[in-house]
């Protein structure tokens, strides 16, 4: 309708998009600051990032947040497709149900999932740590790689595994080489989606960890009642982590089309 | 795809575990006397009692859909003007990366950019130096409603926006030309086709940021301070402090029935046909 946008509404944007960045660029910048200081930068130094690898908690967290990250994403990531494709074969009442059951943790306060998953885990007397931060990491990203997969599952031929086992091939091969590559688009933003579902969570975590087991965020928020500048060189730490992360998931496809025009 | 039908076995197993049964735990453990095992159930209702019989409790519990409506309606009307402008931008490529640009902070860890605010806001923060150094009084930021709600506008607008656009996007503009061919101003096509039209993406954006304002507890503990107390925190403290799950679990329910009843007021909102009904 219009060509040009007119200044106004520019600004707002441009005040909005402040609003939004500004906390993360505060973070950054005062990460390398050589005072104790949150209003007034000193000087660029690295002795917070230097802090935060001589305290074991910080490193600790990282390493469990990265390895729960890593293995919540794979095991849901598989798990969910398994899911998925059954859904899609099964009765419309047991769709439906599987669907009611996901969208518990999905639209249920974290803080509920959370209570509840600890009261479990300790009624059934397992030890949190570890093995039950990973259990709830899994439980709440399933639903997630089920409801990016089921879309794509819905456009493809219903008798598209009967034709390729007519064909001769066996049902796993029907399902590795014909069907897995057809929903290949919402296999990978479910895993996108858990991945970063479990690198954020804090809810959901701080209740059903223990022993010693913290991630990134229950350790910023155990530490934040005192001013701690590590925090936020492990913050920056965070930031750039997820900036790359993001920045490969949406280039990598535009240079891989690119290449495929240019061949 | 019948044939894999039997794939879905184990997630029934898995999710009956894992979902259903700490559901049905907490509501177990609302209704049940303190101390008791699980084998031994004793019905009551005091969990409840108690927390509607103490002030406290209810006091806590307006303040949190106080600050929870005050943030949702900041996101609506903060949101709102955003979301119309991208969604009104020239160029389809020019959306994408606004939308990219609206959407990429909630990617990042909601902890560390509450966090943020933490050092912006306080009495010798980034905003206060600012102030003292033009030769303004100091504010009085962190520790504040203020404080409170602004780091929830903070985490919650993108999911507005985002919201209000996609309802914006699938408006079809025909019905806009339309309208101005029969002679309606600006200001009444917006009011009477664009608003109405974008309320379902209204609705979802109230979903999406008045949920997880009601249930916060760390953004009020991080820029609220340790006195400021949301349902959030009194949960918290319940489970891990106090150690009364029956207490604990009885609010939860009584919040996630507050929650429930506030969504299904919105929804009957948006069918009534005095809000213009959408389509």
């Amino acid at each position: 309708m219009k060509n040009k946008t007119p200044l106004l509404n520019r600004i707002y944007i441009a005040i909005m998009l402040l609003f939004l960045y500004f906390p993360i660029i505060y973070t950054v910048v005062f990460s390398f600051n050589s005072t104790r200081s949150l209003s007034m930068f000193g000087g660029f130094s690295l002795k917070w990032y230097q802090k935060m690898l001589k305290d074991s908690s910080m490193v600790n967290a990282i390493f469990y947040t990265i390895l729960v990250a890593v293995i919540a994403t794979a095991v849901s990531t598989i798990a969910g497709t398994i899911t998925a494709i059954g859904l899609s074969g099964s009765r419309k009442v047991l769709r439906g149900v599987i669907n009611q059951v996901n969208n518990l943790p999905i639209l249920n306060p974290d803080i509920v999932t959370g209570i509840g998953l600890l009261m479990f885990f300790s009624t059934l007397a397992i030890k949190k740590g570890l093995a039950t931060l990973l259990l709830a990491h899994i439980m709440f990203c399933i639903p997630y790689v089920i409801l990016s997969i089921m879309p794509k599952i819905r456009t493809l031929p219903p008798n598209l595994a009967d034709a390729a086992m007519d064909l001769g091939a066996t049902p796993v091969q029907a399902l590795l080489k014909v069907i897995v590559p057809q929903i290949m688009p919402g296999i990978i933003s479910g895993a996108l989606i858990s991945f970063t579902m479990s690198f954020d969570d804090f809810v959901i975590s701080y209740f059903v960890t223990g022993n010693g087991v913290n991630n990134i965020s229950i350790v910023v928020y155990s530490m934040s009642k005192r001013v701690n500048p590590s925090i936020n060189a492990l913050s920056t730490v965070i930031i750039v982590i997820i900036t790359v992360g993001l920045l490969m998931a949406n280039i990598l496809p535009i240079i891989k089309e690119k290449r495929r025009k240019t061949k | 795809m019948k044939s894999f039908k039997s794939m879905v076995y184990p997630y029934i197993i898995w999710s009956t575990i894992l979902i259903i049964i700490p559901m049905l735990m907490i509501a177990g453990y609302a209704f049940t006397v303190k101390g008791n095992s699980v084998l031994t159930f004793r019905f009551t209702l005091d969990n409840f009692k108690s927390f509607f019989v103490d002030s406290v409790f209810i006091n806590v519990l307006k303040r949190s859909l106080y600050i929870a409506v005050i943030t949702t309606i900041l996101c609506i009307l903060l949101g709102y003007p955003a979301a119309y402008i991208i969604a009104n931008l020239a160029r389809e490529k020019n959306k994408v990366m606004m939308v990219l640009f609206i959407t990429f902070p909630t990617w990042i860890n909601m902890l560390v950019r509450t966090y943020a605010w933490l050092g912006i806001l306080q009495d010798n923060g980034l905003i206060n130096t600012i102030l003292q150094t033009v030769g303004l009084p100091a504010l009085k930021l962190i520790h504040t409603d203020f404080a409170v709600i602004l780091g929830m506008v903070y985490n919650f607008i993108p999911f507005m926006i985002l919201q209000i656009y996609t309802s914006l996007t699938k408006m079809d503009k025909s019905y806009l030309e339309a309208a101005q061919d029969l002679g309606a101003s600006k200001l009444q096509s917006f009011l009477r086709i664009t608003l109405p039209l974008s309320l379902p993406g209204i609705i979802s954006g109230i979903t999406l940021v008045f949920l997880p304002a009601v249930s916060s507890f760390f953004i009020p503990k991080l820029l609220g301070g340790g006195q400021y107390v949301l349902i959030g925190n009194v949960i918290e403290n319940e489970f891990l402090i106090a150690g009364n799950w029956n207490f604990g679990s009885a609010i939860s329910l009584i919040m996630a029935i507050t929650i429930i009843f506030f969504m299904w007021l919105t929804k009957k909102a948006d069918r009534d046909p005095s809000g213009e009904g959408g389509v």
